[in-house]
């Protein structure tokens, strides 16, 4: 913990830049903006090993979701098996190049980046002091994470899902409910990490 | 830095600091200029006071939106082939298909998700840049609310790209039943992914600026 000085001990609201005094607000509360209501910060405990323990659960789900079948369909006798890179294959060999693009970052690589990227950050802070990489890697995957859209693709999927229950059967396979799980343990270790207590973990360096 | 209470009526900015944009950090403006180094001491984000050319960009990528949403709603987004038989469905296609088949709820995400969403995120970016453009005094705080909400659900119009892209790949029979992704999928896609990059350009902070320099 980064001892407190001039530029830890105020802050500035991100949406009106108005400055206020940072003080300790009971657990589970957020401080925010006395003029916007913005929300300024969070106070969710001390610990990095509960999101920690969340995270590395959650790397260990989304391994099982893009390894095995999502979906299975059986039309006339006929099935057919579908992991999520089936579906992005099937739009490149269209000629949807873009769109086949955009699923394969959205729905993959920056989820993966959003894991390996706060396994990394927190991982490196619970063994010691945040090292200049590992804040650059924080600030990194903090960009890429709204382009991580994983609760967006399972809605995508369950409607799909209806979409096709008139016309053929489908089963849900292991894939489908490691990432029903999923959806709900990587939001919870995303709220409990509080991004201004976890950059106070950095060290400033000297002008 | 000079005494400031709790909740004082100076910004970051009148006190002559810059906040990072990633990290939140206060930097004193002057000594990042003098350095010569403009970035943040704790992250290396490059420090500025409020968003680069934050009007002109977040005008750019809205316009650029706007014009894709006619051929995303106009054009097929899927064509299914069921037994020789080949039908196109553009977006609201789809959504009356599912209300007529007794899904409504399904409609209801897909209206809203596809076609609500982002219409009504451009029309409230549209609304935010002239009031910042034009320095409206009007209620900023509902403002900032408006553009922080805006800023939230946008990327879940995603959600028609999932259901063409889960489709087409479980629904491969050829002659039997097929599913191919039409031209509206890039365009709405680009929708989706303009829009979301525009609300990151805007900065919220220029709303209060304007208020201030009224007074």
């Amino acid at each position: 913990m980064v001892k407190a000085t001039a530029a830890t001990a105020y802050i500035a609201c991100p949406a009106c830049d108005l400055l206020h005094l940072r003080r300790p607000v009971p657990a589970g509360t957020t401080a925010r903006c006395t003029r916007c209501a913005t929300p300024l910060y969070r106070n969710r405990g001390r610990s990095l090993e509960w999101p920690l323990c969340l995270v590395l659960a959650a790397s260990i789900l989304f391994a099982i979701s893009n390894l095995f079948p999502f979906l299975t369909l059986k039309i006339e006798g006929r099935t057919e098996e579908t992991v999520l890179m089936t579906g992005i294959m099937a739009l490149y060999h269209q000629g949807q190049l873009g769109l086949a693009a955009l699923v394969l970052l959205t729905g993959l690589v920056c989820p993966l980046l959003q894991l390996v990227g706060y396994v990394y950050v927190l991982l490196s802070l619970h063994t010691g002091a945040g090292s200049s990489f590992a804040a650059e890697a924080y600030r990194w995957v903090r960009h890429v994470q709204p382009w991580s859209m994983i609760e967006i693709l399972l809605l995508g999927i369950l409607v799909s899902v209806v979409k096709l229950a008139g016309m053929a059967e489908v089963m849900p396979g292991v894939a489908l409910y490691a990432f029903m799980i999923l959806i709900f343990i990587l939001p919870a270790a995303m709220v409990a990490i509080d991004a201004v207590s976890l950059w106070d973990r950095f060290p400033i360096a000297a002008a | 830095m000079g005494p400031i209470s709790n909740s004082s009526s100076l910004t970051a900015a009148e006190a002559g600091l810059v906040s990072c944009h990633s990290c939140r950090l206060l930097c004193r403006a002057g000594d990042q200029v003098k350095s010569g180094h403009p970035y943040c001491p704790r992250c290396h984000a490059p420090l500025h006071p409020r968003k680069p050319a934050s009007l002109s960009r977040t005008w750019a990528l809205v316009l650029a939106a706007m014009l894709l949403y006619i051929p995303a709603n106009v054009l097929p987004i899927t064509q299914t082939t069921s037994l020789g038989h080949t039908q196109s469905d553009t977006i609201l296609s789809g959504v009356v298909y599912f209300m007529i088949s007794g899904s409504w709820h399904i409609a209801l995400i897909i209206f809203v998700a596809s076609i609500l969403v982002p219409l009504v995120k451009l029309v409230v970016l549209i609304y935010l840049l002239l009031s910042v453009q034009f320095k409206w005094l009007w209620r900023p705080r509902e403002r900032t609310r408006l553009y922080r909400l805006t800023e939230a659900v946008g990327r879940w119009s995603m959600v028609d790209i999932y259901v063409v892209t889960v489709l087409v790949a479980l629904v491969r029979m050829d002659a039997l039943a097929s599913v191919t992704a039409g031209p509206a999928g890039l365009y709405f896609a680009a929708v989706v992914v303009l829009t979301m990059l525009a609300a990151d350009s805007f900065d919220p902070r220029l709303i209060w600026d304007t208020a201030k320099e009224r007074k």
